[in-house]
């Protein structure tokens, strides 16, 4: 737990010490709050669905591959991933350490995003509970986008491909719910279970559906064990 | 300290180390030679756990670190090759980092970085991002973060590649004084080095072991004879002629005013000589016995090794 904690906070500082974190953290503001503007505007609603629905997730998924992409890709190319593991450090406290440093920065703007609905307040009367239960979702989607780029950032000592790498598995589990229509149905509802947006309507309606929060926590679990085997296995190349 | 027995490493099909056993004593400094590309920096990597071997064993403070590598690497100072280093840390906070790693306690973390900064020379560097340091100092910080958790077994892979001449000599005289009381694995491609810091050597290449001695015995090792350079004041032949009459003696060459007599390895002969040509009534001016160089036995170890194939 202590190496845990030792490398997470670690990358989370790295993060601030690079400007990388803040021109993402810069750049998903400056995008979030034009769609909260235009959606705020269009349909005098006093609530951030509209946000995060559908273009605000996409934002979330972009931005975790790029936070994530060099996690270990990184480390692996300028070589410092010799004494990570060479250290006596577990590899699964490696890759937690690791993931949760980046849930750290995520968490932190995501936290940035608060203005919204405290604007809400200032000129309405927001309901909070959907915008509680909708951060709570952006948080688990969070945790599945940055677990799926810590895996992909394993597999490579290239930044960019870990971040197409990400960014493919995130939209193909994006889109594997566009499916469900057309599939038989019974497929089509294992379509839609697999399916990272399915969840999210929900999460954002104010409805904490168990089934999200386990398909959410079961992904990042699923994930990042990939990533522990994939770093494991660097060891027997 | 460290076993290795029968270690064998193939990348997919291409064989880097080829069934080496070797053993490192406690306390001993034993130098890791070979040309580049011979296996040592594979070798090291897998006695620090960062590679599995194909096949063998090995050992590193009597844990077997295919079974127990966290405790084993507890144990363990490691230098790798390139020195590579987290260049967005101060010295100190990456000092921190690795101690807290290596489970140092809270308290003495402090204490320690204080201790190896002032080992290392580092002190007005404590605060630099290591990104802006010079080879030389990155270099430093590498062997300040191999001694902070105070191991019993340093491995050490090339430590004074690419710095310069004062900071080559300051490192090996570290390295010895680090040798006193930890046991240390040193790997070079300078012969000189070797010479100067070790006690013992393992000559390597292309995956295998080609010598293995204490320094002072390798140059009997190689050629099975020992030479002794002698100069006399006298006629050249009648010496030489007494001189390949001592028994034991293997041959005597003439070359350049010198004599070279060449005897039996494990015998002084400095004696005997000495006796034969004050005998004869001639004058000895100098006798030596002449060390191979590591060079020399290098080379032609290396080279009888071809020519064996």
């Amino acid at each position: 737990m202590r190496n845990t904690t030792t490398i997470a906070l670690r990358e989370f500082k790295s993060y601030l010490a690079s400007p990388m974190a803040y021109v993402v953290t810069g750049i998903f503001l400056a995008l979030t709050g034009f769609l909260f503007s235009i959606n705020s505007v269009t349909y005098y609603e006093t609530s951030i669905r509209g946000l995060w629905q559908t273009w605000g997730i996409i934002l979330l998924l972009l931005i975790s591959s790029v936070l994530t992409m060099r996690l270990l890709a990184e480390e692996r190319k300028m070589g410092t991933l010799e004494l990570l593991l060479t250290a006596p450090v577990r590899d699964s406290e490696v890759i937690i350490g690791k993931f949760l440093g980046s849930l750290g920065i995520l968490t932190a703007m995501l936290a940035l995003t608060f203005y919204y609905p405290i604007l809400l307040m200032w000129f309405g009367d927001p309901d909070w509970g959907p915008i509680a239960t909708g951060y709570l979702g952006l948080f688990l989607v969070g945790c599945t986008a940055l677990a799926v780029g810590l895996f992909a950032s394993s597999l490579t000592s290239n930044q960019i491909v870990a971040a197409v790498v990400t960014g493919g598995i995130l939209f193909a589990l994006w889109f594997v719910g566009m499916l469900a229509d057309l599939l038989p149905e019974a497929l089509g509802e294992v379509a839609s279970y697999l399916s990272l947006s399915t969840y999210i309507p929900d999460f954002m309606r104010g409805v904490v559906d168990t089934r999200g929060i386990i398909y959410y926590l079961s992904t990042t679990v699923l994930f990042l064990f990939l990533a522990i085997r994939s770093l494991a296995s660097s060891r027997w190349s | 300290m460290i076993r290795v027995e029968n270690l064998t490493k193939y990348y997919g099909k291409r064989l880097a180390v080829d069934n080496i056993s070797f053993n490192v004593g406690k306390g001993e400094i034993v130098g890791f030679l070979g040309p580049n590309g011979a296996g040592k920096t594979t070798t090291m990597r897998i006695l620090t756990g960062f590679l599995a071997p194909t096949r063998g064993n090995v050992w590193v403070a009597d844990y077997d670190m295919s079974q127990h590598s966290l405790e084993a690497r507890q144990h363990i100072g490691y230098f790798p090759e390139a020195m590579p280093l987290y260049s967005d840390m101060t010295v100190r906070s990456y000092l921190d980092f690795s101690s807290k790693l290596r489970g140092l306690d809270k308290n003495r973390i402090k204490n320690r970085i204080e201790e190896v900064v002032d080992i290392c020379h580092l002190e007005e560097y404590v605060d630099v991002l290591i990104g802006k340091l010079s080879k030389g100092f990155r270099q430093r910080v590498g062997v300040a973060q191999a001694i902070i958790h105070e191991p019993e077994v340093l491995i050490l892979d090339e430590p004074t590649i690419g710095i310069d001449p004062i900071q080559v000599a300051m490192t090996r005289q570290l390295i010895k004084e680090l040798g006193k009381e930890r046991t240390v694995l040193l790997s070079t491609h300078i012969l000189p080095e070797v010479s100067m810091t070790c006690e013992r050597v393992i000559i390597i290449n292309e995956g295998r072991i080609i010598a293995e001695d204490r320094i002072e015995n390798l140059s009997s090792l190689v050629s099975g004879s020992k030479r002794i350079r002698v100069e006399v004041e006298g006629p050249a032949e009648k010496v030489a002629e007494r001189l390949r009459q001592i028994k034991g003696v293997l041959q005597v060459s003439y070359e350049d005013s010198h004599y070279i007599v060449e005897c039996p390895a494990g015998q002084d002969f400095r004696g005997k000589i000495t006796q034969t040509i004050v005998q004869g009534g001639w004058t000895l001016l100098s006798l030596e016995s002449i060390e191979m160089s590591l060079e020399d036995i290098f080379l032609k170890l290396t080279t009888e090794e071809e020519a064996s194939q």
